[in-house]
């Protein structure tokens, strides 16, 4: 409570967390009172901002702003859902190679080296070779870029706090090493890891998109931001705003998850915590 | 620093070998048959039998691995589906304009990046400090496709300065090394600040300072001397950043590279082409790595300790 309390005195976090609400209840309520992002009506094809179509219309005549409205559950999701998923699968093998040890821990803990060594969208896009392109082809993709940063993490958590008194004496009451992992390192880890998990869910939007706008995510007519600028490409000569809005929809929702990350790390984060 | 050298370079090794494992694995786990996507659609069941054969692909699974790894270390990356063009030559193709534009992105990037850096540094709580980092959290927050689409509307659609396709004279370059070149510089110049903030607070600077050195003197000659030590790294850790940018921007302005090369391939399923393409970025960016390790080592000697 009082970290959150603190959280809220920090301007970052209040601007990045009130751009995050306002987009999360727009991607839940936009469909009560955005038109359908797959209505077309080609006589009103690539028309410029205006008071019934506030963002324009596309190639097919369908409300950018609305398409941007329903394309906020892709983005936000692909964000939210590679996380969850890398961090499950980072905790799993961090707390694994933390805890036991061994040449289980040197042999995650090499992987994790030889995947971190890579850029994430190299890896990503290997992880897209062997899957088929749709919805949930980036945020597979994604999060398993994510999983050795996650894991390299977990295990540097786990490493700092096994051998302390308080878990000596857990393990003295009888406690198995599932409850260990899970009811007391895991717990007691969450500072920075709630910090890189932030942090991340920014690059990972930023990547989902990457992947839609090269062809090898979501795919037309869904309307998720990145699959919406590869289309606005073939208009830019004749309707040159088309690319701006899904873009600049990217960048807003990036902005509001770092600076929400920033704003957690300076709290969390002994190193960063002024004063 | 034998020790040093040694234990970077078998690092690089190991991230080459699990790289061409990694790639491996992967195209192994794809559905289908690769004999009958190298054979085409028309060939016969005898046809794709016999290619099968001669790929080896009816070995057991170590065996093949082990001849992977063997024509790999012969250069051999294998034939295109689609063409059955050796991808190593086509890779060789590709790969002066890869290098060029990369170069040229890095130039941009260090060019705007390192000094932006310092100036927020030595501005520090300054409306210059502020305004450098507002510009640099924004550039790493955009996507580098959007940046490229804004840029190509600006510049080639309302002021029509430079072109925004192909790789056809220094014109041509300009908008695809601003592209990749600004996300670049944002992160440089937020990581450049953060080093020279460190360094300002050293006991040494404030030393130098207590001396009645001059600001340039002690910024110039005694602060940037050393906080050059990280930022070295620093740019060499972008090269990987510049690496995955370099793949969606080559695609936006049908840039004739690697990068656009695997977005094609990936999107006509011509695996081999993925597969030696992604080998061919890791081993540039393992390298990259490797130089900047060393380039560490020399120039810190607590590194090699």
């Amino acid at each position: 409570m009082d970290t959150l309390k603190r959280a809220f005195r920090s301007p970052s976090f209040v601007v990045g967390f009130a751009i995050l609400a306002v987009l999360v209840l727009l991607a839940l309520l936009g469909p009560f009172f955005a038109q359908s992002p797959y209505a077309q009506d080609t006589s009103i094809k690539l028309m410029k901002p205006c008071a019934a179509h506030w963002l324009g219309t596309d190639e097919f005549g369908r409300d950018v702003l609305s398409r941007l409205i329903y394309g906020a559950r892709y983005s936000l999701s692909a964000g939210f859902v590679a996380v969850s998923l890398g961090l499950l699968g980072g905790l799993v093998l961090g707390a694994v190679s933390g805890y036991y040890g061994g040449i289980l821990d040197r042999l995650i803990t090499t992987v994790c080296d030889v995947l971190l060594a890579f850029p994430s969208v190299l890896t990503a896009m290997g992880i897209v070779m062997v899957m088929a392109p749709g919805i949930y082809t980036p945020m597979i993709a994604v999060s398993f870029s994510s999983i050795p940063i996650f894991a390299r993490l977990v295990r540097a958590q786990v490493l700092s706090l096994k051998n302390a008194a308080f878990i000596d004496a857990v393990r003295l009451a009888g406690a198995s090493d599932a409850r260990i992992v899970l009811r007391h390192l895991l717990p007691n880890s969450l500072g920075p890891i709630v910090v890189q998990a932030t942090l991340r869910i920014g690059s990972s939007i930023l990547l989902a998109s990457t992947l839609s706008f090269l062809g090898l995510g979501a795919q037309p007519p869904t309307p998720e931001w990145g699959a919406m600028l590869s289309a606005a490409r073939s208009y830019i000569w004749t309707a040159p705003t088309l690319a701006v809005f899904p873009g600049l929809a990217i960048t807003i929702t990036v902005i509001a998850v770092n600076l929400l990350g920033d704003a957690l790390r300076d709290l969390l984060d002994p190193r960063t915590r002024r004063g | 620093m034998f020790r040093y050298i040694l234990q970077k370079f078998s690092f690089t090794l190991l991230v080459l070998a699990g790289a061409a494992t990694c790639a491996f694995l992967l195209l192994h786990a794809i559905p289908g048959d690769p004999a009958q996507a190298l054979a085409g659609p028309q060939a016969t069941l005898e046809d794709v039998q016999s290619l099968r054969r001669s790929l080896g692909l009816d070995r057991p699974l170590p065996e093949q691995y082990a001849r992977y790894m063997a024509s790999l270390l012969r250069g051999d990356l294998g034939r295109s589906y689609r063409n059955g063009k050796p991808v190593a030559s086509l890779i060789a193709k590709a790969w002066p304009a890869t290098a060029k534009l990369a170069l040229t992105s890095m130039l941009v990037a260090v060019v705007l990046g390192v000094p932006m850096g310092i100036f927020a540094a030595v501005r520090r709580g300054g409306p210059g400090d502020t305004a450098a980092m507002i510009v640099s959290f924004i550039g790493v927050s955009m996507p580098s496709f959007w940046l490229a689409l804004l840029l190509i509307i600006q510049f080639s659609v309302v002021l029509k300065w430079f072109p925004f396709y192909g790789m056809k004279g220094a014109s041509s370059y300009v908008l695809p090394s601003l592209t990749l070149g600004l996300g670049v510089a944002a992160n440089i110049a937020r990581l450049t600040r953060a080093s020279m903030l460190e360094i300002l607070d050293q006991d040494y600077v404030r030393t130098a300072r207590g001396k009645g050195l001059s600001r340039p003197c002690v910024i110039w000659v005694h602060a940037l001397r050393n906080a050059a030590v990280p930022v070295v790294t620093i740019i060499g850790l972008q090269f990987g950043i510049l690496l995955g940018g370099q793949v969606v921007t080559e695609t936006v302005f049908s840039w004739p590279g690697i990068g656009r090369m695997i977005v094609n391939a990936l999107i006509a399923r011509d695996l081999q082409i993925v597969q030696g393409g992604i080998l061919v970025l890791a081993l540039s960016f393992a390298l990259v790595n490797l130089l900047t390790d060393l380039i560490y080592g020399l120039i810190d000697p607590r590194i090699r300790c």
